[in-house]
């Protein structure tokens, strides 16, 4: 009786083979475990051997074709088939058991019907299902396979550095009010291939939550897409600093509020953006869009991840509808009730780096916004006011603009008038 | 410790509880001087006397009924069912009145009662003397209902039943009677009705059970293991009300649940659990929930090899979880 003999599975991500070259032809006898043709696959150069001894009967795949694992290629007559019945039926029922696995794992017909447990471990652990071997019934991936997958991945050494972007890049950068820097060459983004962590032991693993894994994504869509230059100008705020103190208690008393220094910020600027529609922009490709609304993003951090609700229409406001609108959004994002329209819309982000005591931040643009402010702490500095050594309120305002959209001229104007808009601010100002 | 079959447990516990409190005795067909049709009440008469230990006439609904007025008067009386399928006279004053009780009089009243019963096939009793009936009760409000599977929860649980403030029903399985034995201490103890037991740790699947089919899946386990499959064992002990938190949490070991009883698939209280795990554990499901359970029959066929077919066994539950595994 003949054999079929079955493309073999050579690894374990391999789907198919070439046959590269027939070592033997029809009529050649055959011993077990014999070579019988060369194949090659994505993965390795292999000989395929005789599972049986005998005759090559018939080769069924022509040198040079690619076929899926399991096809059968040639057909090997057995010796024992010139033998007894009773022996022949023996001898072919292990064989039968013996090719029975084979065409099993070319069954992949569940490979990509995926359980809850399975989806929500590739979910929380970022695992691209495609790259994982099923070992369940039609190729199946099953959670153990998961949990396998995850054990062997934290055990790989680190064979390069990483060189995925940082999240946070607080640079320190002489004054430089008009010139802008180009950031260096980009770098593919490499969220999706997780690179190779050393694990040592003491270290702590944490999972990535879902919150996180998009801050990342869109930090590095952010930076891979838009080429950021990054300038800042110092402002003089003496005389608002003068204001809040003169307002601020009757303003607590009437309004249940603190008045912070950022409403009048988000005023300056929503202010500002009028004058400049460019940095109220978002890149289309092949079009810039002036948006016509002006909605202030304002960077909100919890412990653990960071949102950016939006002010919609901020130039409608005055000052206490904006410190009401800042206030409100800080106390959602605490209480984790920000709703989606809280988040959608937003033309251009202020972030108040300032609070944690930050002189100069080097913000990633809220994508795909055209360009992001962060105002640093206000600090008291020696100055030189009209040729005499004065004692101001000083403040850095950064700005990282989509260099595509625009470019160091309008950039610097625009934080030129910001800065007039907020030094304009003084002692007996009314808001 | 000494090891003792099942049904010495039961008789053990009967013993201490009714040594331990005056207020506790026993009632049901033939539980005086014949003892039980299943020796269970052996010796207790001799012991106890007579006015502890009642023969009743052939009347379920009048032992029902008997021992709730008793519970209700103060007492605290074990009725004996001699054959769970003999519970069907008794359900109006089960469901209707043990059950209500407490709700309808506002907690002024309340029945303290445990009626025993042995259900369950394999002991070639056929169709009057096989059945599992928990179902029937399972979906009662009011009633406890109790299915231990080994000798030492057999003990523990008898005795919390009997000291329960409310109705609990404590089926036998009695197949298991002489079949299962195993360590039960000497001393007084009780475990909490309302928690369920793993029996077993394992990894690849999770089996959830109780009574003789707990025992199946193992013995299953423990052969399955030499083919590589880790089996996590799940013994539900109380049917009502179930062990929810137990049941997700072993649900979660695994993503792959098989649920067993000897009790037909319809209306099972597998369903229920399935429910459960369907409810609170969705995401952690890594296949769909299975049932292995007797056929959807009217009754217990007299003849052997059809008995064999109905029942369930080690074979049949091996290969449904090795199903599972390689699923």
């Amino acid at each position: 009786m003949a054999t079929d003999v079955t493309m073999p599975q050579l690894g374990e991500s391999v789907t198919e083979g070439t046959i590269i070259k027939w070592l033997k032809k029809p009529g050649d006898k055959i011993a077990k475990y014999e070579p019988l043709c060369e194949v090659n696959t994505d993965k390795v150069n292999a000989e395929v051997p005789a599972t049986v001894e005998g005759v090559l009967k018939e080769i069924l795949i022509s040198e040079g074709t690619t076929v899926e694992v399991g096809t059968v290629i040639c057909r090997i007559e057995t010796t024992e088939s010139a033998a007894a019945e009773a022996p022949k039926e023996t001898g072919a029922s292990p064989e039968a058991k013996a090719t029975a696995p084979v065409s099993a794992d070319k069954d992949k017909r569940m490979k990509n019907r995926y359980s809850p447990a399975v989806l929500r471990l590739a979910q929380e652990h970022g695992i691209d299902l495609e790259t994982v071997e099923g070992t369940g019934r039609g190729g199946r991936i099953t959670r153990k396979d998961i949990l396998r997958y995850l054990e062997e991945r934290s055990k790989e050494k680190v064979s390069t550095p990483s060189e995925t972007p940082t999240l946070v890049e607080t640079v320190p950068v002489t004054e430089a009010p008009a010139a802008v820097s180009v950031p260096s060459s980009v770098q593919a983004p490499t969220t999706q291939a997780p690179s190779p962590i050393a694990v040592e032991p003491g270290d702590q693993t944490v999972p990535v939550s879902s919150v996180r894994r998009t801050i990342a994504q869109r930090m590095v869509t952010s930076k891979h897409e838009a080429p950021h230059a990054w300038t800042m100008v110092e402002v003089d705020v003496t005389g608002l600093v003068q204001l809040r103190e003169r307002l601020k208690d009757e303003f607590k008393q009437r309004e249940g509020i603190n008045l912070t220094y950022l409403p009048f910020v988000i005023k300056a600027v929503a202010d500002t953006l009028k004058e400049f529609p460019y940095l109220n922009a978002v890149w289309g490709g092949d079009s810039i869009v002036l948006k016509k609304r002006i909605n202030i993003s304002i960077a909100v951090a919890t412990d653990d991840a960071l949102y950016v609700p939006v002010i919609h229409d901020a130039d409608e406001k005055n000052i206490l509808g904006l410190a009401k609108a800042v206030h409100r959004l800080a106390e959602k994002t605490r209480a984790g009730k920000l709703t989606l329209d809280d988040m959608q819309g937003g033309t251009f982000t202020v972030n108040n780096t300032g609070s944690f005591g930050s002189i100069a931040s080097q913000p990633i643009i809220n994508y795909p916004q055209a360009a992001i402010m962060s105002v640093e702490a206000i600090v008291k500095r020696p100055v030189v006011v009209n040729n005499m050594i004065a004692i101001r309120d000083m403040v850095n305002l950064c700005l990282s603009l989509d260099h595509r959209i625009l470019d160091g001229l309008t950039a610097g104007r625009f934080l030129q008038r910001v800065k007039e808009r907020l030094e304009s601010y003084g002692p007996d100002s009314q808001i | 410790m000494a090891v003792i079959s099942y049904i010495d447990a039961v008789t053990q516990a009967l013993r201490e509880e009714m040594q331990r409190d005056e207020k506790v005795f026993i009632l049901g067909e033939d539980v005086g001087v014949r003892g039980g049709v299943f020796q269970v009440t052996k010796g207790l008469i001799d012991e106890f006397g007579e006015a502890r230990v009642l023969d009743t006439p052939l009347t379920e609904s009048a032992i029902a009924g008997v021992a709730i007025g008793a519970s209700v008067y103060g007492m605290r009386p074990v009725a004996e069912i001699q054959f769970a399928d003999f519970i069907m006279p008794a359900v109006n004053q089960i469901v209707s009145e043990a059950a209500k009780m407490r709700y309808r009089s506002n907690g002024q009243w309340h029945c303290p009662l445990v009626i025993r019963a042995p259900y369950g096939g394999g002991v070639n009793g056929a169709l009057y003397h096989s059945q599992s009936v928990e179902a029937m009760f399972n979906s009662v409000p009011g009633l406890k209902i109790v299915a231990p599977s080994t000798p030492y929860d057999v003990k523990g649980l008898l005795k919390a039943a009997i000291r329960d403030e409310d109705p609990v029903l404590f089926f036998e399985h009695k197949r298991c009677y002489r079949l299962i034995k195993g360590e039960v201490p000497e001393d007084d103890y009780t475990l909490p009705i309302g928690k369920a037991d793993v029996k077993r740790e394992g990894t690849d699947v999770t089996v959830i059970s109780y009574g003789l089919t707990l025992h199946f899946a193992l013995q299953a386990a423990e052969q399955l293991e030499q083919e590589g499959i880790s089996v996590h064992v799940l013994d539900l002990r109380t049917l009502l009300p179930l062990d929810k938190e137990a049941i997700v949490e072993a649900a979660v070991k695994t993503g792959k649940v098989l649920v067993i009883h000897e009790d037909n698939k319809t209306g099972g209280v597998g369903g229920e659990v399935s429910a459960i795990i369907a409810e609170e554990a969705l995401f952690d499901l890594d296949a769909p929930i299975q049932r292995l359970c007797g056929p959807d029959v009217p009754a217990m066929p007299y003849s052997p090899p059809l008995e064999k077919e109905f029942m369930l066994d080690v074979n049949k539950v091996k290969e449904a979880i090795r199903d599972l595994a390689h699923f």
